[in-house]
Order: structure tokens, then sequence, then C-alpha cells
């Protein structure tokens, strides 16, 4: 990475980190919704980002993820059961073990027939909420009271649940750069690109992936945890396929396999969404010609074309 | 149970099955000739049912309002192809899954614009609109024969061009290799657009056939295009044939579980668990369906011979 990309960094970093302050400042407090759903919805698309920039893994079915950390905030709340640490522990378990139960299935499919059966294991998790009526189905569940970390922090202030949000985030980013710098995401790119020399080297990819998406599904569920926390209303439609298309769409506006590709998509779409939306109820046509302009013309994402302006070479 | 309710509930599924033939028809030769991912499949589904809407309450007259909707279709069709589809052939199906969602939001827009956000419906001619006796005791709508009718006339009418005609060849064959056919002289770029285009119109008569029974909405093609995503996959991308059978498949095996899974499950569980379950693992019955072939068969039952 190139000299001012990384000063660009480290200027959105401390823009993220004073937000509640500037906010504050200027009285907007619509403004930190708005960017806590940024950095929530980042953390998902980070955890896409590994599967499928990295690994090769395109996931139709992310929003699953995200609808069962959700559930994970809702359903404890439902039985007056707060406790963080237990919601934040059954979002994480709940999503990892959909992840590898879905995914020793998925995993055995390649190209099309991966991004069909992700979309139907999300369909299936789609319909199993809109089935449970004592949760709400269709409607949905408000959760009254958050998740509960006594004496350590409290999630009822939004500025607190932005901080935690954040630090999630940068846990994500973290986490992921690791992890693709390690001989572990070198066999997952390698997998990606050319999987039977890989087998011939003696790598068992299955395994390498199937690790991969079940990592990528914790921290999904965790984005969707903090999702259940931040909106206090959980809904199968979180975890709609359309949620899916999304999601797909912020990380490859953003740039696949780029680190900060995903963030940088997610705030682009949000913030998009928000202005366009202000000025005409037909925003989604925008977004939509948006979309395929993008696919046509911009291959790359919003990511590599700032790269390239910084230092010339992509 | 009785029996002439399960006829009844029989023929509807058929009548589904038929409804998703029409949509999968087009997907998956689309899918199987072009290689082209198109989520906005649905939204041909949409469209058809709005313009035969529109076009029946204008005319007052539901067989003018079809043959009016019929050609309409077909150039949305050829539009859609020539201003996006056809620059992504060559993609990877990530581009073009994103692409076709985009296809999907302007596509629901314009609706949204063109028609407002209500929905839209009339009412059948009063011919249509009976019961009529189908076996001794049963009685069904005769509209809904019709749907099933016209549906497998349109499978027969499909398999006759595919199978005896020139063009059919052609397809067959572009298929199959589809740099050969254009290097001996076919012009492939048209034969792709016309395919694109026959698959919109039959996912738009789809649409023009239900429209009188849910009336047009915004969305509608939203739902029905994963079904019809997993109709193809069982049935094997690229095979019309295979779809046929997956399709009834899907339809008999959605309409009949919703209405006797409960009872199945009664035999095994308590009839509360049976009750609180049913609903669930009926909606998801199909998914698991195509979970579970796709783990034996990873390429669907009726995978094409030549790839």
């Amino acid at each position: 990475m190139s000299r001012p990309a990384h000063w660009t960094l480290l200027a959105a970093g401390l823009l993220l980190l004073l937000a509640p302050q500037i906010i504050g400042w200027i009285d907007k407090p619509f403004y930190l919704d708005l960017i806590t759903r940024i950095v929530i919805l980042s953390i998902a698309a980070v955890s896409l980002n590994l599967i499928l920039g990295y690994g090769g893994m395109i996931s139709f079915g992310h929003a699953a993820f995200i609808g069962i950390g959700a559930y994970a905030v809702g359903i404890p709340a439902y039985y007056e059961e707060y406790s963080g640490l237990l919601q934040l522990g059954i979002a994480l378990g709940g999503a990892g073990l959909f992840a590898l139960v879905t995914g020793i299935i998925c995993l055995r499919t390649r190209g099309i027939h991966f991004i069909m059966i992700t979309l139907a294991f999300a369909q299936m998790a789609y319909f199993t909420f809109v089935s449970l009526d004592q949760y709400g189905g269709d409607d949905g569940l408000v959760i009254d009271v958050r998740s509960e970390f006594p004496g350590l922090i409290d999630l009822e202030s939004g500025v607190q649940l932005y901080y935690l949000s954040l630090a999630a985030l940068a846990l994500a980013l973290f986490l992921v750069h690791r992890l693709v710098h390690s001989r572990f995401g070198r066999v997952i790119e390698g997998a990606r690109s050319n999987r039977e020399r890989m087998h011939s080297l003696g790598y068992d990819t299955y395994r390498y992936q199937l690790v991969c998406y079940v990592i990528a599904g914790m921290l999904c569920g965790l984005s969707g945890w903090l999702l259940g926390n931040f909106t206090s209303f959980i809904s199968p439609e979180m975890m709609d396929w359309t949620r899916s298309g999304e999601l797909l769409f912020m990380v490859v506006l953003g740039g696949t396999g780029l680190l900060f590709g995903p963030v940088l998509g997610v705030s682009a779409f949000i913030i998009g969404e928000e202005v366009l939306s202000g000025i005409t109820v037909y925003w989604q046509f925008i977004f939509g010609v948006i979309l395929i302009l993008v696919v046509l013309f911009a291959r790359g994402g919003l990511g590599r074309l700032l790269l390239r302006s910084g230092d010339g070479h992509g | 149970m009785n029996s002439t309710l399960v006829i009844s509930q029989l023929l509807n599924g058929l009548q589904l099955g038929v409804l998703l033939f029409l949509l999968a028809a087009g997907l998956t030769l689309v899918l199987g000739i072009m290689n082209f991912v198109n989520l906005a499949h649905g939204s041909f589904y949409m469209v058809g049912a709005y313009l035969c809407a529109t076009f029946t309450l204008w005319l007052d007259s539901f067989l003018l309002g079809l043959l009016l909707a019929i050609p309409a279709m077909l150039l949305v069709g050829v539009v859609t192809e020539l201003l996006v589809v056809r620059h992504l052939y060559r993609r990877d199906h990530l581009d073009q899954v994103l692409a076709s969602f985009g296809l999907i939001l302007v596509f629901d827009s314009t609706v949204h614009m063109v028609w407002g956000p209500a929905g839209l419906t009339f009412v059948l001619p009063a011919v249509l609109n009976g019961q009529v006796t189908v076996f001794p005791g049963v009685e069904f709508p005769v509209y809904r024969l019709l749907i099933i009718a016209v549906g497998l006339l349109v499978a027969l009418g499909l398999y006759l061009l595919v199978a005896r005609t020139r063009v059919g060849m052609l397809i067959r064959a572009g298929a199959a290799n589809p740099v050969m056919v254009g290097a001996l002289g076919v012009d492939i770029k048209t034969l792709f657009t016309l395919v694109f285009a026959l698959g919109a119109v039959l996912a738009g008569i789809a649409g023009m056939l239900i429209a009188p029974i849910t009336e047009a909405s915004i969305g509608m093609g939203k739902d029905i295009l994963i079904i019809t995503l997993v109709v193809i996959i069982i049935g094997g991308i690229g095979s019309i044939r295979g779809s046929f059978i997956a399709a009834m498949v899907v339809g008999l095996i959605d309409t009949l579980g919703r209405s006797y899974l409960d009872d199945l499950l009664k035999l095994v569980l308590s009839n509360q668990a049976a009750e609180t379950s049913a609903p669930a693992i009926s909606s998801m019955l199909i998914y698991i369906l195509m979970a579970v072939i796709l783990y034996f068969r990873p390429e669907g039952l009726f995978p094409p011979r030549s790839r």
C-alpha cells in the first residue's frame, strides 16, 4: 500500500474515533445512528470479503448470519435474559454452528451451484424464523432492553454502543489482516486460483475453506448481534435474500479482496441511500442504474479506484 | 384426508408446477446457453402481469390483453438484452448476479413510477370464472385448469421448437459449443438475443396467467425467482426436460407439503409439536430437497450431456 493510502486510512480512523464528539458539536444526533449502522454493517461486509474476496466463495446467503446474531439478542430478551455475554455467546455459537453445518454441504459444490445452495440455506433460516410465531413470526420482535454488561459498558447509550461496534470492526479488520497474511490465508487464496494445484501440493483445501467459512459466519454473527442491539427491533426481513444481495453489492462496490474495501463500500452504499432517498422516492432506480454501471465499467470497486489515483499503479 | 380434497390439491400442485416451468424454461436456457445468471428473471414475471392487467382493463378483454402483452414482453426482453445483458456473457457469475440485482431495482422502481405502489388486478370473464367437475364429486376452478392446459401446451411447443426446428438445432448447438456455432457462420449474437427474449416472454406469460388470481404487485417476482432457481438447479442447468420434471416435483411437494405435512408429522410427533413445526418444515421442504439433491448430485438430476 502506498503512502497517500496510509494517510487516508489514518485520517478516516481518526474521524471515526472522534465522530461522536463532532456529531455532539454540530448537534445532529441522527448522524450517530447513520455512522453506527455503517460500522456494524462493515463488520458483516468484512466477513463476507474474507470468504468472497480472498477465498473466492460467493455466498449469497450471508444475511442469514446477521439474522442469527440478531435473534440471539431478541429471543433471550423475550425471556427477560439480558446477559450480554450469554447473548454474544449464543450469537457466535449459533452463527458458527450454522456455518459449519451448511458449509459442510455447500463447499462440496462449485461456482453457480455454491451461490445457489448458500441462498437455499439462507432461505431455510428465513422461513424458520418466519414460522416462529412465538417470537413474532413475520412481524418480528421488539427488544426492550439491550444486552447488559454490568459495570463494563452501558449499551443503552448510543455513544457507548458506537464505540463497542467500532472496536469490534477494528478487531474484525485485524483478524482478517492476520488471517490473509498467514500460511492459512495463502492456502485459502491458493484454493481460489487453483484448487487442483493446491491438492497436488498436499493441502486438503476443503478443510481450510470450511474453517474460513465458519470464521466468516461467526464474524457476521457478531455484526448481527450488534445490529439487533442497535435497531432494538428484529424481524426475518433482516435475512431476506435481497439483504444478502445488498451485502454482496457493498463488498464489490468497495473492492473485493481489499482489506478496507468493504468499509468503503458500506459507507458509499449507506450514505448514497440516505442522500438519494432524501431527494426522490424512486432512489432505488438510481441505485440500480449505478449498480449496473459499476459492474459494466468500474471493475475493481471504489477501493482500487482510490488506490490508482493515489499512487498511479493498481 | 378425503380423496376429493387430495385430487384438487394435486391439481393445485400441478398448476404451480406449470407456472414454475414457464419461468424455469427461460432461466435454464439463458444460464445453460449463455452462461448468464439472471436474477432479474422474476421481474419479467412481474412486468408481464402488469402489462396484461393494463391492456385487459384498457381494452376490456382478457384475450386481447394477453395478445398485446406477449409482443410487449418480447420487446422488453430484447431491449434488456441489448442494453445490459449482452455485455455480461463473458463476465464471471458475481458480476452477473450484481448487474441483474441492479436490474431488479430498476424494474421494481419503474413499475412503482408507472403504476404506483398499489397492486393491479382485473376480473376474469364470466366463462372462466366458474367451477367445473373434473371427477365425480370433485369441483375445480375452470381458470386454474386453463392455466395447466396453457402451460402444458407451451411446454409441448417449446419441446417441438427445440427438438424439431432449425432454430432449436442452433440453440442446442449453441449450448454445446457457442464458439464453434459462431465459427460456422451462424449469427450467434442474434440467436442469444432471441433466446433471452423468448425466456422473458415465457416468464411474462406466467405472470399474465397468475395476474387475475393474485393481482400484479411489486416484488411478486422476488419470491418466485428463488423457487425457480431451485427448480433449475434440481433439474440440472440447461436442461429443459430436467426443469420440466423438477418444476412438477417442486410444485407438487410444495402444495402437498403445505396441506398434509401436519397430518404426516402427527404419525411420529405429538399433536402439538406437529402443528407448530409443520408450517416451518413445509416452507423449507423444497430447499431441503435441493440441498439433498446437490449433496448427492452436485450437477442436478439431468445435467446436459454435451458439456
